[in-house]
């Protein structure tokens, strides 16, 4: 398995026993986590710090100079965060595929806080909003093919032969005329002093060993043994631990706090404060927990105590009478379609505030000096993080390192950047270096939320049920005027609320279509991306509505999509076909179950989904099986697009079933797993995900899923029992009346 | 002091006797593999092995543990099935975030030493205390039948 | 009133308390014979619950007490804070308080203040107290104004009445016909104790019944259960290890862990009974004669879907701490078989239990009951009971969310 032979780890013991090569030593990647001794092989997953006088053709390349007959190290540095969704193994496949290396036998780096590593579908350094894949697919194969380009032309050199009689293979060099070969190490030194080529061409995917073939993930090994380092797992000299509590109504301050009782606590060493929040710091996290108890802490808690979930839900449906919406895309004349139509038909939908809770409590470590300052964290915006300790301690951007970690899941959560600020903010109070880790409950509660939405839907019909039009008024707060204000248009509207909805982000053909927007920011809390983002609000109200149609005019569900579909999609129905002939739609089915149906083209991938429920318990919600046709482009991992499809679907199933962020007095009321509900595993249906082979451009993948889910359900409830729940989470819609509006 | 019996060796902590043996892993003896999600058994990330059962280390007095043997991810691989089951996750591909994987193994492999070829149902018993918010379940209990077919 | 038994009893059980004393960290400066007796009697007493707010500092006040349906009382401010507090009163009026129920200026304090029963401590026990409460931090709080009936000056008045009816009896002589530890185990049980004010059922006039005494009652919603010695309604078939087990750790194989309100009297109170006093409070309730409970509303037949949508939820969000037949996981605390809660039909404390939750101290730290409620819905969580009736409890399970409802309205929520 071991393509190199060398065995760098040897080498490097050998240099530091000997002596005259200690510049090479220092070429070298160190290790940042718990790496375990393999004997010389490098171990695929733990992360390295960026070597030095390493050959560095891009952003995205590293490889140590090594002696003769010996492999230098080869690292690559990760644009993306690992979160979970395999970013990491994708890209070393798409550097890979060019480098020709095998991907086993690699380092990883993440990438430093730096403009270099920016998405630009994000307008930042970030992981989300499932643009990984899509962004890096060019840029990554490039880096590879410019990096083995500049190999090649050294060995060229050193044999003095034409560079056309050289290929590459394996980390290795390869005269195909002499037989003689160099492994990349050994000539990286020379790679080091050329220009990196311009426009390398790419392989054509014929030639592709890599990409399209199912692989294992190349972090497994150190998770499944508990030697991976996420943000929360970090250690340092020295380092103590920290727990906060902030105000638990947004805006409220810190008024009084018992500290001598907090400091009493044995293990505790000091208590922090900030205008809003306080923090216990101790020798581990349990002392810190116990001392924040006894700190009764006492709030005010300013001008939010007054929110409470049913004034949010109340502002929301009062904006759908605003006599003023903003008009934020159409095309033909919808209102007057509508106003013609023989026959209307109106439905509106409710969807909840909804945490991220990821398995890692959010967290963040670090050491504020007076000359800099050191942070390790789990982030998907590492520049943000970065930049915002910088600023807070009031150091140089340059003299600020921060280590991105490990992410014990992020679906949104880890966008947000102020768990560093507020860290910082601690953190530069002590000399020491501090690891802050929220309790569940801070971390549910101190959340910042995906927003809740009021849609109202008309559609006008032609006297034989067909639609001619259809209007969206749409009702909520626009999360992209605070995160990403660039990316708002100049009227007004956030781009991502026509997600699933508007051409071109809907296969659907509109005759006549409207979508208005009112705003509405919810008072009391900060709204936030979360998992499926503009795609999971938007579909839960679209294909609700296009089954409600559908059942209005008495024609099958699937049927109905299949003749809206939009010419310029024909990759829409391909997965709607698809998806009827796996799931077995049609085919009869026990009493009190049903089928639903999601049809949907969101970032840049066509799905259909189809979820069978059993209502034979008409208090219960037994998903039995969900069949997922997915058309997602080139795909770079068959196995971890599967993987992606089926956590996104449970993740979705979960929070459609059960959750909601409820308010009273200006506080979250959720609070941990016991009111906070995850789907556990005896509630988990299976997912069968059906991949359609095609060389169009690659789609994201990571979010598919979680948007399907709900309106299949919803759809499903509706076909097992005729009752149509249009108000998010299902269960309790079940379990009320007012569910159904 | 407290002494302690983790993954065969003895360790002496000195700590009050209600810190949860969680805290004591992680953040006086540095084994952190063993994870923090609730602090209330809701989750089991915290997932290890007392005298061979499944326990959760965030509502385990470290008071209550002194001179009983304790198991954690670190060293469930010197066990058969504990090998077993981390090859099976491996070959099964079944970690995404990988957070609360070493609970799930954990619980998997107590689960495995009991009864050596589970049912999906006695799998889904056993193992829906351990949530995961990545949604891998269908891939654990996949894993775990490999797991069990790896033994035997 | 003064006895001399009490005073020699209280001073030896001081002496043991010293070691397990973890409240005053104050005390410099005062009598500490007196502070710490004090201090033990504060805590047989059992002030700090009813004193402290949910999640507020210990002694400063402010829980609320639903006495349906007249409104809501809240304590005071126990700790010497000379504006919100008692910082400026006297001894005497101290005293008087805690003896008579009246306090300075005249105000007769409402029957949620278990006067009567503290009657039987001499006025000597309650300056102990008084000495005590003095070595807390002084805390600022004012307490939140009574609502209902409670909010106006007459409630007040007709307190003279009732008091008349009811009202303060004072230290009892010993009873020559039992022994000294029996006569102690009274003293324990009635006086400063307070055990009937939740485990005897109330009269027209909301006192403790004295026929039907012991029997059980409902206090803030949950059940207190029949203490008498009845076999099959009360603890005729507790031994007195599993009692001292139970009132000193909060659990006893075989009997389950206490919950609600009485984890709290364990945790604050209770467990810190010298082994003397606690075997003494033994021999007198085990020698409380035998009576049969009220009946209570069972249902006819169990949901079987309930169950299994129960069973569902319970290997997920239970099993974690109790495993699936209720033997508990962790630790002895969670071990539900045999647990009165988990069998009784009504499901009122089990209910409780689920949506309240429960936090129980032990010499290891908390152990803890985490509440249910919200993504779990209230359907969810009746189901989660009646599968433990039905599988733990081995009893008819068909509780509704009707239940539910009417249990909660009782807790005050």
């Amino acid at each position: 398995m071991n393509a190199f032979a060398g065995k760098p780890n040897a080498a490097r013991r050998a240099v530091l026993i000997g002596g005259g090569a200690l510049v090479f030593s220092a070429a070298l990647p160190l290790r940042r986590g718990r790496a375990r001794d393999l004997g010389g092989v490098p171990e695929t997953g733990v992360l390295v710090e960026n070597p030095a006088n390493a050959f560095s053709p891009n952003a995205f390349v590293r490889v140590t100079p090594s002696a003769a007959g010996e492999a230098g190290e080869i690292v690559m540095v990760m644009p993306n965060v690992e979160m979970g969704q395999g970013i990491y193994t994708q890209s070393v496949v798409l550097i890979a595929e060019e480098l020709d290396v095998d991907p086993v036998n690699i380092l990883l780096e993440a990438a430093p806080p730096s403009d270099v590593y920016m998405t630009a579908a994000l307008g930042t350094e970030a992981t989300g909003g499932s643009t990984s894949t899509m962004s890096q697919w060019d840029p990554l194969r490039q880096a590879g093919a410019a990096a083995r380009e500049m190999l090649k032309q050294a060995a060229a050199t050193r044999w003095g032969c034409s560079v056309d009689l050289l290929k590459t293979e394996n980390g290795k060099v390869l005269n195909t005329k002499t037989g003689q070969s160099l492994f990349y190490g050994e000539v990286a030194s020379e790679a080091a002093l050329l220009t990196p080529p311009k426009d390398v061409p790419l392989r054509p995917s014929s030639e592709w060993k890599l990409i399209g073939h199912a692989r294992h993930r190349l972090d497994s090994r150190i998770k499944v043994e508990g030697r991976c380092e996420f943000g929360i797992d970090v250690i340092k000299p020295g380092m103590k631990v920290g727990t906060v509590s902030a105000c638990p109504v947004m805006g409220g301050r810190v008024k009084s706090m018992d500290r001598a009782a907090a400091l009493a606590v044995p293990g505790v060493c000091d208590v922090l404060k900030i205008d809003n929040a306080v923090c216990v710091v101790a020798d581990n996290y349990y002392a810190a927990h116990k001392g924040l108890k006894a700190l009764f802490v006492q709030w005010d808690e300013g001008e939010n105590a007054h929110v409470d979930t049913a004034l949010i839900y109340q502002q929301l449906h009062d904006g759908l009478n605003d006599p003023k919406p903003l008009v934020a895309e159409k095309h033909g004349d919808a209102p007057k379609a509508l106003a013609g139509a023989a026959k209307t038909y109106e439905a509106i939908y409710q969807q909840p505030l909804l945490a991220h809770s990821p398995m890692e409590p959010i967290n963040c470590a670090l050491h504020i000096r007076k000359d800099g300052a050191d942070v390790w964290v789990s982030t998907q915006v590492p520049l943000r993080a970065r930049d915002a300790v910088a600023e807070i301690a009031g150091l140089p951007k340059e003299s600020v390192t921060l280590s991105s970690q490990y992410i014990g899941g992020g679906f949104g959560r880890r966008l947000e950047h102020e768990y560093v600020a507020q860290a910082a903010m601690f953190a530069k109070q002590v000399p020491y270096p501090l690891k802050i880790v929220w309790s569940r409950e801070e971390d549910i509660q101190l959340d910042r939320y995906r927003p809740a939405y009021v849609d109202r839907v008309r559609a006008g019909l032609d006297e034989k049920g067909d639609m001619t039009s259809i209007v969206f008024d749409l009702v909520g707060p626009a999360v992209c005027a605070r995160w990403a204000p660039a990316g708002m248009t100049k009227e007004g509207f956030d781009p991502d609320l026509a997600v699933a909805i508007a051409p071109p982000e809907t296969p659907y053909y509109y005759k006549n279509f409207q979508e208005n927007y009112i705003r509405r920011e919810t008072p009391g809390v900060v709204t936030a991306w979360w998992r499926g983002v503009g795609g999971t609000r938007g579909l839960f109200v679209i294909e609700s509505f296009m089954d409600e149609l559908a059942l209005l005019k008495n024609v099958d569900p699937l049927e109905w999509r299949r003749r809206l579909i939009s010419h310029e999609h024909p990759r829409a129905r391909g997965v709607l076909d698809l998806v009827a002939e796996k799931s077995g739609w049609g085919k009869p089915l026990p009493p009190g179950h049903g089928r639903g149906v999601c049809l949907q083209f969101v970032f840049g991938s066509y799905m259909a989904t189809v979820a069978t429920v059993n209502l034979e318990d008409p208090l219960n919600i037994k998903v039995v099986s969900v069949d997922s046709a997915v058309d997602c482009g080139e795909i770079v991992n068959p196995d971890q697009v599967i993987a992606q499809i089926e956590g996104g679907v449970i993740f979705g199933l979960g929070t459609a079933l059960f959750d909601e962020i409820t308010l009273k007095n200006g506080r979250v009321q959720e609070s941990n797993f016991s009111t906070w509900r995850i789907i556990r595993m005896n509630e988990a249906p299976p997912v069968r995900v059906h991949l359609v082979q095609s060389h169009e451009k690659p789609g994201g993948i990571g979010e598919c899923g979680t948007a399907a889910i709900a309106p299949a359900i919803a759809n499903a409830i509706a076909a097992a029992t005729g009752r149509r729940l249009r108000t998010l989470p299902l269960m309790k819609a079940l379990h009320s009346s007012e569910g159904e509006n | 002091m407290i002494d302690l019996r983790i993954n065969d060796q003895i360790h002496s902590v000195d700590v009050t006797p209600d810190t949860p043996l969680l805290w004591v892993l992680r953040d006086i003896l540095g084994m952190v593999g063993t994870k923090f999600g609730c602090g209330i058994a809701e989750c089991g990330a915290c997932t290890v092995h007392l005298d061979g059962k499944a326990v959760r280390a965030c509502v385990l007095p470290i008071g209550a543990v002194s001179g009983r043997s304790v198991t954690t991810i670190e060293g469930v691989g010197a066990d058969p099935v504990g090998k077993a089951v981390q090859e099976a996750w491996i070959e099964r591909d079944v970690v995404q975030c990988g957070y609360c994987q070493p609970g799930q193994i954990m619980a998997a492999t107590a689960l495995l030493k009991e009864t050596p070829h589970p049912t999906d149902m006695q799998i889904d018993e056993a193992l829906s205390g351990n949530i995961c918010r990545c949604g891998t379940y269908g891939r654990i209990r996949d894993a775990v039948h490999a797991a069990a077919e790896r033994q035997s | 009133m003064f006895s001399l038994r009490n005073f020699l009893f209280s001073v030896a059980a001081t002496t043991v308390l010293c070691a397990v004393s973890g409240l005053s960290a104050r005390a410099e400066g005062t009598n500490s014979d007196l502070v710490k007796r004090g201090e033990y009697l504060t805590r047989m007493s059992d002030c700090q619950v009813c004193h402290t707010a949910k999640d507020g500092q210990p002694f400063a006040g402010g829980r609320p007490f639903n006495v349906k349906p007249f409104g809501t009382i809240y304590s005071p401010n126990l700790t010497p804070d000379k504006e919100t507090g008692i910082g400026g009163w006297t001894d005497d009026q101290f005293v008087k308080a805690v003896r008579e129920g009246v306090s300075p200026g005249w105000k007769h304090l409402y029957p949620a203040m278990v006067y009567p029963d503290y009657a039987r401590m001499t006025p000597e026990d309650v300056k102990a107290i008084r000495a005590y409460l003095a070595t807390l931090a002084p805390v600022h709080k004012e307490k939140p104004a009574n609502t209902g009936v409670f909010g106006f000056g007459p409630a007040r008045v007709t307190m003279v009445f009732w008091n008349l009816l009811n009202g303060p009896a004072s230290s009892w002589p010993d009873d020559p016909k039992h022994s000294a530890n029996w006569n102690r185990g009274r003293f324990i049980v009635e006086g400063p104790g307070h055990c009937q004010e939740c485990h005897s059922p109330r009269t027209l006039t909301m006192a403790p019944s004295t026929s039907n005494a012991w029997a059980g009652n409902v206090a803030d919603g949950w059940l207190a259960y029949n203490i008498s010695s009845d076999k099959q309604d009360g603890l005729g078939n507790w031994s007195a290890e599993d009692l001292t087990s139970y009132l000193s750790t909060g659990h006893a194989p075989g009997h389950g862990t206490a919950s609600g309100p009485m984890a709290e009297v364990i945790s604050h109170s209770l467990r810190f009974l010298t082994k003397e006093d606690m075997a003494a409070a033994i021999e007198y309730i085990r020698s409380l004669p035998p009576r049969a409970s009220a009946a209570i509303k069972a249902p006819s037949s169990t949901d079987q879907s309930s169950v299994m949508r129960g069973e569902a939820m319970f290997d997920g969000a239970c099993a974690g701490c109790h495993l699936r037949d209720g033997e508990g996981r962790n630790t002895p605390f969670a071990d539900l078989t045999g647990d009165h809660t988990a069998r009784a039909p009504d499901g009122r404390n089990l209910l409780l239990l689920l949506k309240q939750g429960s936090n129980l101290e032990t010499e290891n730290g908390s152990v803890f009951m985490p509440h249910f409620g919200h993504g779990y819905d209230d359907q969810n969580v009746v189901d989660m009971a009646n599968f433990v009736l039905d599988h733990v409890g081995k009893t008819k399970a068909g509780l509704t969310q009707a239940d539910l409802k009417k249990f909660m309205e009782e807790a005050g929520e």
